[in-house]
């Protein structure tokens, strides 16, 4: 183990690094290029001996990914944005041909406006994809995610890819004390790639070939299927580790300060770290609230979800993306897995920080304090701004 | 064609024995190209750009236009430099 302060860009790119990968492709596009940046160095210098791809687009690096891990190859590869959303249709491509591909996705807002910072659209436009999804908070659990996807990834029970998002500068450009673990912890974490099912030379056929009505639906049926059972070896994933490193970020749906809250905010990615601190501010205060951090989307940890709601009166959740015509996907998705509690909690959705709006402490303050006021369930905007004088640079 | 006794046998992605060229493509060409060999250089760059497996290379080197597949984009007519690829109207 070594320790390093590095942005949370590095902290992808030392993961894909450490686990050997043999094929990387990738496109530049703001924030995301530092990662693939600080491959081409690692490729260049021969200190990491991967096959370096370089295409026009991000729909052809997925391709190159696709194409390569059919082959049995480790494949990694990072986009943002308009990037990812330009991969959308390979990424359903990818999920229904169990490449187990490991992505970095910065999580940059999408446009018009054009805006380089943080909002979780792009990936959340990504939830029906087949993609397993991840949204962490900080350096060291990008780069232990990092790590942790690819052995989950390449799982035989699982194969399927995954996405580990950093949220645009709050971590990709924001520097940070990481423990690196040595290659000899994570070569025994992550042996190589078995080529069990990997196209051999020599054989002749055609992958993902066309399907009847008589047999598509059971080939999406096994996508599902694998998707649940990456609940089940993500944890044993977890626990493994934690054996080798002694780390473990909680889980799904990890929880804090919850056992007698009357209400808990939901969040991901970075606003998780500030809504903590803004939670123990509050207990300070005698506010019995709480939190959870969704930190896996996909799959959708339901039943942790059901277990919260049993146990609160008040659900927040902050959506840092909004589906529009209906609510934030977060929302969404958790007031249809407490349908499934035993007591009905109010269900409140703040959709906040889009395009990279600061949340303070005081923000996550501001929204915890109306949860416990909240008597209806629903939906608002918090921080929106309704007149002129609020806004700084309003458009001549 | 796949055989599986349940749903949980069945192979990650499906995958065809038999390749796509047993699937003719040609259905809708309106154009087809013609290569004029006293023009043709052999540079290849016809069977380059085709974004179909439309041209072959034959024995002698010459490139020849795999009708069956041939959808008649004309990017071959275009690209070729000594112009010895002309489009010609299907009947």
């Amino acid at each position: 183990m070594s320790e390093a302060v590095i942005s949370g860009n590095y902290a992808q790119s030392y993961a894909a690094k450490l686990a050997r990968v043999h094929v990387v492709s990738a496109y530049p596009i703001t924030p995301q290029t530092s990662i693939v940046e600080k491959i081409a160095d690692f490729v260049a210098s021969g200190e990491l001996p991967a096959q370096y791809v370089k295409v026009e687009s991000e729909h052809s690096a997925l391709q190159v990914c696709i194409s390569a891990a059919a082959l049995g190859a480790r494949t990694y590869t990072a986009t943002s944005s308009q990037g990812l959303l330009l991969m959308h249709e390979l990424l359903h491509w990818a999920a229904g041909a169990r490449a187990p591909i490991v992505m970095g996705v910065v999580n940059r807002a999408v446009a018009p406006p054009w805006s380089l910072m943080t909002d979780h659209t792009d990936s959340i436009s990504q939830r029906d994809t087949g993609w397993i999804q991840f949204y962490p908070e900080s350096n060291q659990e990008v780069l232990d995610t990092t790590l942790i996807a690819f052995r989950l990834a390449e799982h035989p029970d699982v194969r399927l890819p995954v996405m580990v998002t950093e949220d645009a500068f709050f971590l990709s450009h924001t520097v940070e004390r990481v423990d690196i673990p040595s290659p000899a912890c994570v070569d025994a974490f992550l042996p190589s790639r078995s080529r069990e099912g990997a196209v051999r030379l020599g054989a002749r056929g055609r992958l993902g070939s066309f399907t009847g009505p008589d047999l598509y639906m059971e080939f999406r049926y096994t996508v599902a299927r694998a998707m649940d059972r990456a609940r089940g070896v993500l944890e044993d994933v977890e626990a493994a580790y934690e054996r080798a490193t002694g780390r473990h970020h909680g889980g799904a749906l990890p929880t804090y300060r919850v056992d007698d809250a009357d209400a808990v905010l939901v969040t991901m990615g970075t606003a998780t770290s500030t809504a903590r601190a803004a939670i123990d501010a509050m207990r300070a205060r005698g506010k019995k609230v709480g939190l959870a951090k969704l930190r896996v989307f996909r799959p959708f940890p339901a039943r942790e979800v059901a277990e919260l709601a049993s146990r609160v009166d008040r659900i927040g959740v902050l959506d840092r993306s909004f589906t529009f015509g209906a609510a934030g996907a977060a929302f969404t998705e958790i007031a249809a897995a407490a349908h499934d509690a035993a007591s009905k909690p109010i269900l409140r959705d703040y959709i906040a920080g889009l395009g990279g709006r600061d949340l303070a402490p005081s923000d996550l303050d501001g929204i915890v304090s109306r949860l416990l006021k909240a008597d209806a369930s629903g939906i608002e905007w918090y921080g929106l701004k309704r007149r002129r004088a609020e806004v700084s640079s309003w458009p001549a | 064609m796949t055989r599986y006794e349940t749903v949980e046998d069945l192979p990650e992605v499906p995958v065809a024995e038999e390749p796509s060229e047993s699937i003719r493509t040609a259905g809708w060409r309106t154009f087809r190209p013609v290569i004029d060999r006293g023009k043709c250089t052999k540079c290849n760059v016809c069977w380059k750009f085709c974004p179909d497996v439309a041209i072959a290379i034959g024995e002698d080197g010459y490139p020849v236009v795999r009708l069956d597949y041939c959808k008649g984009c004309g990017i071959c007519a275009e690209e070729c430099r000594p112009l010895a690829i002309e489009m010609v109207q299907e009947e």
